[in-house]
């Protein structure tokens, strides 16, 4: 099939021409109203936990493909539980054991899988831009009614983990002006880091704070999210956490203590590890918030981590309504 | 009752929500539990609840997972939770809406309703039945049967603030 020409002023092929969601990449370029729509969404399938049927007839004889090319239980699962909740019929595709492993590119991967009639694939990738790689691919050959949702993708964009940290944040906050979020670990290889700045830009909130040692923070910090979001940065964990609303904690990779960038897990926890003498800095009611896996004793201890104000398990919990709310915004555009 | 053309000025909403709530009257028991459709519906079965000096709060239902139409014409921009506040179990439902018009909304509500559970007996009340029924779905209880000249005009139910009163506007789409 020949190449079909790129669709003017439109260089983000997540928007369609009319402008609504065809797929979910990244925040950045995302307008708030588009944000708002997927969280007030997402909190009208919440209420799906309850009932004796714990499904919408939304995605019903529609195909949803996970490709998970790099580990993920809870995620890959949470995906899972939303499509099937939507009435989708879910293939998880082993990618370790796949053609992928002997040999097969990621495109004739998806050519095959669209050969297979997929509606929808869930991609997690180790190599930043994979999504949007499929995303483009599926345009040039014509695919517009087969939808990319971006689970992870290298140190880039981890959308839907930023749209249910907005949830979180909006369910127990409200309103995003008055915030003083702050983010602290790994900022550099954190893919979570850039989508939650992003998505706390778009949505306005008052402060954005990120806190991380020198070697772990990129060299443009304050352009992440966008020119306009301006996150202020901290080395100092006690002055990061100074009277802050919100906390989000990120994990810190195995990997990184064994190269240059820190000297030992237990220095970390000393001077970044979130501890209730830490948090007692922060605002009385604010909120600890954690991508997971955690690493107890490194970035986190455990009195935090299970205490009162953490709400960890709720993100979870969220996390499979706001997938949902994505597939079904994607599905029924 | 008999179809009659579109009438101006329109009638009292108020007043065929007074009349719908007699006729629901005598078959009420104490298992009987109302379940409006938003948005218009959720306002009826509100004024009925008062009306009939009901124990409990009437459920609220928003169709929008549940819509036949789905593919093609996606997710309603405003979806809002569908709440009940009891078990559907073995109750006698009464399904309540402003406007019966092809049946969708009403086949929607119902396959809905029966993800809560299985209740014993399902009606149907409406203010207003404009025809054209695409599913063989008929109402109990009805006020107003009428006629609308084609497809693009529409009846719509409006609730004025801040007093909530309920009233009937007709337009033309394009």
């Amino acid at each position: 099939m020949p190449d079909a020409p790129l669709p003017p002023q439109n260089h983000t092929p997540q928007l369609d021409a009319r402008g609504a969601l065809a797929h979910l990449l990244c925040i950045e370029g995302l307008p708030r109203e588009t944000l708002t729509r997927i969280l007030d969404t997402a909190s009208s399938f919440l209420g799906l936990a309850d009932r004796e049927v714990k499904k919408v007839p939304l995605l019903r004889g529609k195909s949803v493909f996970n490709l998970f090319f790099e580990n993920s239980t809870r995620t890959r699962t949470t995906f899972e539980i939303a499509a099937k909740r939507l009435s989708a019929d879910v293939i998880n595709l082993d990618i370790s054991r796949s053609s992928t492993a002997k040999g097969e590119t990621l495109l004739d991967t998806i050519d095959n899988l669209c050969a297979m009639h997929a509606d929808m694939f869930v991609v997690r990738h180790a190599d930043s831009g994979a999504p949007f790689l499929i995303a483009e691919h599926l345009r040039r050959m014509g695919y517009d009614d087969i939808h990319v949702v971006n689970a992870g993708d290298g140190r880039h964009a981890h959308p839907t983990q930023a749209l249910l940290d907005m949830y979180t944040i909006r369910h127990f906050k409200q309103d995003f002006s008055s915030l003083t979020v702050t983010i602290v670990g790994d900022i550099l290889h954190s893919r979570v880091a850039r989508s939650d700045i992003a998505a706390l830009s778009a949505l306005g909130a008052g402060e954005i704070r990120v806190v991380a040692p020198q070697t772990l923070l990129p060299r443009a910090v304050a352009s992440l999210g966008g020119a306009s979001c301006g996150a202020r940065v901290f080395h100092d964990l006690r002055k990061g956490l100074a009277d802050a609303d919100v906390v989000i904690m990120l994990r810190l990779q195995n990997e990184r203590m064994n190269g240059a960038l820190l000297p030992s897990a237990r220095e970390y926890f000393q001077h970044y590890g979130l501890t209730p003498e830490k948090l007692a800095l922060a605002k009385s009611d604010a909120i600890v918030m954690h991508p997971g896996p955690m690493n107890r004793g490194v970035e986190i201890a455990s009195e935090v981590a299970d205490g009162q104000q953490a709400v960890i398990l709720n993100q979870v919990t969220f996390g499979i309504a706001v997938r949902m709310a994505v597939m079904s915004m994607l599905a029924g555009r | 009752m008999t179809s009659s053309p579109i009438l101006s000025p329109l009638p009292d909403a108020q007043a065929q929500c007074e009349k719908l709530a007699e006729l629901i009257r005598p078959t009420l028991t104490p298992n009987t539990a109302l379940i409006g459709i938003f948005s218009g519906g959720a306002w009826v079965a509100e004024r009925l609840a008062a009306l009939l000096s009901l124990p409990e709060a009437p459920g609220m239902i928003d169709i929008s997972f549940y819509r036949d139409d789905f593919a093609e014409k996606g997710l309603h921009s405003q979806v809002r939770p569908t709440q009940i506040p009891f078990d559907v179990n073995d109750r006698r439902l009464i399904l309540v809406d402003d406007v019966l018009y092809t049946g969708r909304t009403t086949r929607a509500a119902l396959n809905e309703i029966f993800d809560f559970g299985r209740p014993e007996r399902v009606d149907l009340a409406v203010l207003a039945d404009r025809g054209c029924r695409e599913l063989p779905i008929a109402p109990s209880w009805c006020v107003w049967n009428l006629e609308l000249p084609d497809r693009k005009t529409g009846l719509t139910l409006c609730r004025q603030t801040p007093d909530n009163t309920l009233f009937w506007k007709v337009e033309c789409h394009a």
